[in-house]
């Protein structure tokens, strides 16, 4: 596919969401009061990508305070949906509802991992938040979907960074170690390839067992930024450089952008990561005037569109900043690389705790 | 020469990071180094594999790790060493004119702090026999022998010395460097404008001969130090009272904080006051005052006003001058914020009332100055009413000391936990009084200025004690 073709293509799903999502026959409560009010109809003005700057910034405030049953597609509304949750320290967590959009992100995401290193057939284990996350179907729909099954362990990241808040080092440390310890038992017990955690989590194993001589071959993970040393340590100390590191960005609202795992060597581990395109769209806006997107290879927030049946999310700020990088052959649109906490640079942000 | 590269040195092994900051010169936007920094989880690794350099120094004749310490204290003070990655070598100006640049030493300190470092090295016999009470070294080869007629057995409490160093002061390098002839490896953080120093250090010893595997350098974060901190089987760090209440109860720590160290004139000596002026100078200024053994109070059973005006005109003749100046006394601080958040401490603490700023009405300016793109402070001396004073005990990066009036017999009541204590007297009731203030942790009788030690004494905690434990052991005559 050339960037030409991807961007047709791209302007083809938001004509497809945006009828869907203001007809009353298909679309959601939500976005059909939204458009009484806004003066606007977004199905005659909105013609493609460019023009979704027409829409306001999608407030994080409106999956908390909204009842869900307000996201819920009109076409939808006698199927049961999943509840998905977004971090959440403190109060109320965000929530998205779904149905199928984390079948269709986890088997496009499939057909991205090489069968070399997460090979069909294997089994995997997730180390990681579960419960209310999306994450905890998605993974096993992943194994699933490639022949295998997956074991899981807890971690309640919520507590943790509570536990950090109040600087108690020696129980994060000691609540991690308890984490650890049921994952290690499992790798060790059971013939298990492939492995979805986080980077912390990764290197906390790594401490403790040798992961590839454990017979795991492929580690999908995600979950927090990562700069480009940590990545070269994860790869070539943590997995010996024996197995394959496969980083990822997403969250509950996107799905996963993907990385080039292969290149990442050649890259000085410095990760470039692509939005699932055409179901959701990535842009690195320029902080202070979020209608500018930034240059290739300059800082700026990361902005998220998602562009589904489910689920409509217009210019999400997310809490990252990344450097805009050009398309790849393989993803022929822009990608997003080295994020980071936004507001890094300047303040301390607590972040990457499991 | 061009910025060198700093790496990690992991047990010896050069890692360059693709995590790389620089360090400018100080006032400048010019690199004076990059250095490679290492990530928490890969300190974390490594700690795990230091047993296997504990072995390799195990290994050796603790003799010959003598020998080796001293030579590398000659070819610290006068060898050209590798620098950085690409095989640049550093001469001892260029290590004198690196660490000025990052650190706002003078030249002249920086001079007098290396030859002080190659005193340590040059006297690690003198140093092993005092800590360990005569102890013969060869015991640490085997593990056990005999000590005044008793059987006595060692062993390493870590696999590793962790040292949290600070940018501020070469010479506490001289803490870890008897280590490497006790056997137990290093590993070092570097303060952030101070590379300089730990890294010589190690090129030293390793060209006399030691075996690298036994050094390991990690710049890194609040992340990584925290990491050492907690991981690490004994770690000294350097930090103010919160840091030395945080780890108290802690036996792998080691603090270095504040020494709030004091000269103390006795009832029998204080009419002959003017003989002690230069050695109450000395005390307060030595090392741009920068030295927790550097006296911050001095106190008298009378004169109070008359010596502190002369101790204060003394110290007014030390005036920010140019780093390379041979007369240059007093440092700038790295981090330009520093001195102002000091100055503002002392102004703060004048303002509360009981206290008189006497070096005011000899120095030249305002005690807050700036040259050459760098900050100073300079000297200050108060005159304190009372103990109950904010001053009267207070402890600052630069030369800075209290004169407070106190009869003899309540000194040793009054003056708090001391790192040293230099007492002038012969009165030896009282100085029977003084070795028995368990407040004091080092004590000079008589006119010996409070920043001369000899480091065959423990300093702020036994090294040797810190890295091994005496442990109770039996052969049987038949084995």
């Amino acid at each position: 596919m050339s960037p030409d073709e991807a961007r047709s293509q791209l302007d083809a799903q938001v004509r497809e969401t945006i009828q869907w999502h203001f007809s009353p026959e298909t679309g959601c409560p939500f976005w059909l009061d939204w458009a009484k009010t806004a003066g606007w109809d977004p199905r005659q003005e909105i013609k493609g990508y460019e023009d979704i700057i027409k829409f306001p910034h999608f407030q994080d405030e409106w999956l908390r305070d909204e009842k869900n049953e307000r996201f819920v597609p009109n076409a939808y509304k006698y199927r049961p949906f999943n509840v998905f949750e977004t971090g959440g320290t403190t109060g109320l967590p965000k929530q998205r509802v779904g149905w199928d959009d984390y079948k269709h992100d986890y088997e496009q995401f499939s057909d991205t991992l090489s069968d070399e290193f997460f090979p069909r057939g294997g089994n995997w284990i997730m180390v990681g938040p579960t419960g209310p996350r999306r994450l905890r179907l998605a993974v096993e729909h992943l194994a699933n979907h490639r022949g295998g099954s997956c074991y899981f362990v807890d971690l309640d990241p919520r507590w943790v960074k509570k536990l950090i808040l109040r600087k108690e080092y020696d129980q994060a440390e000691r609540y991690q170690a308890h984490v650890m310890e049921q994952a290690v038992e499992i790798i060790k017990h059971r013939d298990i390839k492939c492995i979805f955690t986080t980077p912390k989590l990764l290197a906390s194993i790594g401490e403790r067992i040798s992961i590839p001589s454990h017979g795991l071959r492929g580690c999908f993970c995600g979950g927090t930024s990562m700069t480009p040393e940590y990545v070269r340590f994860l790869q070539e100390e943590v997995l010996e450089d024996k197995a394959q590191f496969v980083p990822t960005y997403g969250n509950t609202l996107m799905g996963l952008a993907v990385s080039i795992p292969e290149e990442l060597k050649q890259n000085q581990y410095s990760v470039t990561y692509y939005a699932p395109q055409p179901r959701a769209v990535l842009r690195i806006v320029d902080a202070d005037n979020t209608e500018i997107t930034k240059d290739y290879g300059e800082y700026g927030r990361v902005e998220l569109t998602t562009l589904t049946k489910e689920f409509f999310m217009p210019r999400f700020l997310e809490r990252d900043e990344a450097i805009r990088r050009k398309p790849h052959a393989k993803y022929p649109w822009d990608g997003v690389g080295d994020v980071r906490p936004f507001g890094a640079m300047t303040k301390t942000v607590i972040e990457g705790v499991y | 020469m061009s910025a060198p590269h700093i790496p990690i040195l992991r047990q010896g092994r050069v890692y360059k990071s693709l995590d790389v900051q620089t360090v400018n010169r100080l006032g400048s936007t010019e690199a004076a180094a990059e250095i490679s920094f290492a990530c928490a989880d890969m300190i974390k690794y490594d700690l795990q594999k230091m047993g296997q350099a504990r072995a390799i120094l195990k290994a050796m004749k603790s003799e010959d790790l003598i020998e080796i310490t001293k030579k590398a204290g000659e070819i610290f003070l006068h060898d050209d060493l590798p620098i950085g990655v690409d095989g640049a070598l550093q001469s001892p100006e260029d290590y004198v004119l690196s660490l000025a640049a990052t650190s706002g030493l003078p030249h002249s300190l920086i001079r007098m702090n290396m030859k002080r470092l190659g005193g340590i090295f040059g006297q690690i016999d003198t140093i092993f026999r005092g800590l360990t009470r005569g102890l013969d070294i060869a015991v640490l080869d085997k593990g056990y022998g005999e000590q005044g007629g008793s059987p006595v057995s060692f062993s390493a409490s870590t696999n590793e010395l962790a040292v949290i160093l600070p940018s501020n002061s070469p010479a506490v390098n001289a803490l870890w460097i008897p280590s490497i002839a006790m056997k137990v490896p290093v590993l070092l953080k570097p303060g952030r404008e101070e590379p300089w120093t730990p890294w010589r250090v190690i090129q030293a010893f390793i060209k006399a001969g030691c075996p690298p595997e036994a050094f390991s350098l990690y710049p890194t974060q609040h992340d990584g130090s925290g990491v050492i901190i907690r991981r690490a089987g004994r770690v000294m760090l350097f930090g103010d009272d919160s840091t030395v209440k945080q780890y108290e109860h802690d036996p792998r720590i080691e603090v270095h904080g504040t020494g709030y160290s004091k000269l103390l004139i006795g009832e029998d000596e204080i009419e002959n006051w003017r003989d002690y002026v230069d050695t109450i100078v000395e005390s307060i200024s030595a090392n741009s005052g920068r030295s927790c053994i550097c006296t911050s109070t001095v106190v008298v059973p009378k004169y109070g006003d008359e010596i502190a005006k002369v101790v204060a005109q003394r110290l007014a003749e030390i005036k920010p001058l140019a780093q390379d100046d041979p007369e240059a006394r007093l440092s700038g601080f790295a981090n330009p914020k520093f001195a102002e958040w000091i100055n503002e401490a002392v102004e703060s603490g004048l303002k509360s009332g009981g206290a008189t700023d006497v070096t005011a009405e000899f120095r030249e300016g305002e005690r807050f100055q700036e040259r050459d793109g760098m900050n100073y402070l300079q000297p200050t001396l108060v005159r304190c009413q009372s103990f109950d004073q904010d001053l009267a005990i207070r402890e600052f990066l630069f030369p800075f000391a209290s004169v407070v009036e106190c009869p003899q017999s309540e000194m040793l009541d009054k003056i708090g936990p001391s790192l040293v204590v230099t007492a002038i007297t012969r009165d030896m009731d009282w100085i029977n009084q003084l070795f028995d203030c368990a407040t004091i942790d080092r004590l000079n009788i008589g006119n010996v200025p409070t920043n001369r030690i000899q480091w065959d004494q423990p300093h702020e905690g036994n090294l040797f004690e810190f890295l091994y434990t005496r442990r109770s052991f039996q052969i049987a005559l038949s084995a």
